[in-house]
């Protein structure tokens, strides 16, 4: 089996204290891997680690099993780890064509032209034409942003992380804040991500997590509390216990 | 028409002419003929629309606020200055070209220095420069004429052809080609990748990074592309009026710049032209009326217009002319407020 993504001894202080604790994951190619834990467990701070908006104070990331702790964010992109936020991060006056076609633009190398003019490569324009499509936002894709309801604003923040083609994807709380009716979009999008593509999911919702990973590591206080498939995990009593709350082990 | 070329269509919506672009153009060279014993009020509105845009680029586009936007325009200025001076280069379209890549390569310099912060320490870093540059320049009076500025700069015709006269008529139709010729190249990257990059940047750094945009690297070179334009709009007032001082450097020039753009409006490249119209104007009007206290009216202005919001008074601007088209037209011919300065 191969390693798509892996953390060795990871180590991250903020002052004294300990966000992330001596922790090694390893996340097999193609897998469904969820990471879950409760509120403060340092999720989001494990994500920001490996893609490069945090540096950890020690211990290595390794993507395809080459050094990519030191490397800035767009680098980590462009070598194929891409991501989504918890909370969007869009950006509210562009229009999803815009916002999609720089992604597109800047993985195929374009970004950087600034003499030719935006739409006039036709390979950029097919592949942003196929995405909205996927995403269903070929009817707004000239809405500013920050007008789209929030469920199309989830869809896009994920198009925007496909549009990278990555080949490990991070979806932090994907379906989080999305209203009851726009939900079942979101879920099918991420359902049907193509299976070369490697996920890490950051989940709250347990529905969600145990309908689609097939690999749930279990984050308590920054360290790994268990691994393992996802039948297992639901058994075990340590993690009964952390979701039921410390007391009613006591008891 | 396939999704393809549909969205090809839609990408470059905003990058296509507008009538009323071609418009503002039209009007803008008439004047040239309407009022020909206004060249130099006329020119010294061009070379500020030039300057604005500069400033628009990097604060409209990318987001950088700065204080100390006359440190370009002063080094163009002296460039300039000292390359008639000295006659090093005498005809005045290279010269000017040059003293633009004089004030590039500070601009080059000083960007990894204004890259680093947030705004406040933007301010403060670019307001530092411009205030070094003039406490320099007053120093080396040797070079610089110090107080007395550069005295005595006599410029030769433009391609050996067309002379500068005293009216100021070659002044104008001069600036106003080296106005339109770096307008257009400004919009051709305003709409490229490169363009959108900066805009996404503006909007939200962290997602910027997150799809592989190189965000250091665009910013240096906006701000580098900025202090080209600056510096040239600089080289354009020593060209224009034979006179470079210290006051190339001043921070009331700065300052100015950004009241122009928050008249104007930024990010759609036309805020610093419509901007620096206004803004001389208002200037003008408020010192006949009122030599002593014209800043007093400018002030009241720019708080009305900060406090009710532009978008608000293009709205009242354009509420009449809409209740006539609505009659005749109908409701979706409706004149609406441009779309980019929102």
């Amino acid at each position: 089996m191969t390693i798509a993504l892996e953390t060795q001894n990871l180590e991250k202080q903020f002052g004294g204290l300990r966000v992330t604790r001596d922790l090694s994951l390893k996340i097999e190619q193609g897998a469904r891997h969820a990471l879950i834990g409760p509120n403060g467990a340092g999720k989001t701070t494990v994500i920001n680690q490996l893609t490069g908006v945090l540096k950890p104070n020690s211990g290595r990331i390794l993507l395809e099993g080459q050094d990519i702790t030191d490397l800035p964010v767009h680098k980590r992109v462009l070598r194929g780890l891409s991501r989504t936020f918890q909370i969007n991060q869009l950006y509210p006056d562009l229009t999803p064509l815009e916002t999609i076609g720089l992604a597109v633009s800047e993985r195929l190398g374009h970004g950087g032209d600034w003499w030719r003019r935006m739409g006039t490569r036709s390979d950029v324009n097919g592949e942003i034409a196929d995405l909205l499509t996927r995403f269903h936002l070929l009817d707004v894709m000239n809405e500013e942003t920050v007008t789209l309801p929030y469920g199309k604003q989830r869809l896009l923040e994920i198009a925007v992380a496909i549009a990278a083609k990555p080949r490990v994807l991070l979806l932090d709380e994907p379906a989080a804040g999305v209203p009851e009716s726009e939900r079942h979009d979101i879920l099918a999008v991420v359902g049907s991500l193509p299976r070369d593509v490697t996920v890490l999911l950051i989940e709250h919702d347990m529905d969600l997590v145990f309908s689609f990973a097939d690999r749930i590591s279990v984050l308590v206080s920054g360290a790994l509390l268990t691994e393992g498939p996802p039948e297992l995990v639901a058994r075990d009593p340590q993690v009964k216990a952390v979701y039921l709350g410390e007391e009613a082990v006591n008891v | 028409m396939s999704a393809s070329s549909d969205v090809g269509y839609h990408a470059q919506r905003k990058a296509r002419w507008h009538f009323g672009e071609a418009a503002f153009w039209l009007i803008v060279l008439a004047c040239g003929f309407l009022f020909p014993t206004r060249y130099l009020i006329m020119t010294d509105i061009l070379r500020l629309a030039l300057f604005a845009m500069s400033l628009d680029l990097i604060l409209g586009y990318a987001g950088i606020v700065s204080l100390g936007h006359a440190a370009f325009f002063g080094v163009g200025a002296y460039a300039a200055g000292l390359l008639a001076l000295h006659g090093i280069i005498n005809e005045p379209v290279l010269a000017l070209i040059v003293a633009g890549l004089a004030a590039m390569v500070l601009g080059f310099a000083t960007s990894f220095l204004v890259i680093r912060g947030v705004d406040l320490t933007r301010l403060m870093v670019t307001l530092g420069i411009a205030l070094l540059l003039e406490a320099l320049a007053e120093r080396f009076s040797n070079i610089t004429g110090g107080t007395d500025g550069l005295q005595g700069i006599e410029m030769q015709p433009i391609f050996g052809e067309i002379p500068f006269d005293m009216f100021g008529k070659a002044g104008f139709f001069y600036s106003l080609a080296v106005l339109f010729v770096l307008f257009l190249f400004a919009r051709r990257v305003v709409h490229s990748p490169f363009g959108l990059s900066l805009r996404a940047i503006k909007n939200n750094p962290l997602r910027a990074a997150a799809i592989g945009i190189p965000v250091n690297r665009r910013l240096i070179a906006i701000y580098t592309l900025a202090a080209f334009y600056a510096g040239i709009a600089g080289a354009l007032f020593t060209q224009t009026t034979a006179i470079a001082s210290l006051d190339v450097f001043a921070f009331e020039r700065s300052a100015d710049l950004m009241l122009v753009l928050v008249i104007g409006g930024t990010g759609y490249l036309y805020g610093g032209l419509v901007g620096a119209v206004i803004f001389r104007m208002l200037q003008e009007v408020f010192a006949t009326i009122t030599p002593q206290y014209w800043q007093f009216w400018i002030g009241l202005v720019l708080v009305v217009i900060v406090l009710v919001g532009r978008q608000r008074l293009h709205r009242w601007v354009l509420y009449v002319p809409n209740l006539i088209i609505k009659q005749v037209a109908g409701r979706k011919a409706v004149v609406a407020v441009p779309e980019s300065d929102s």
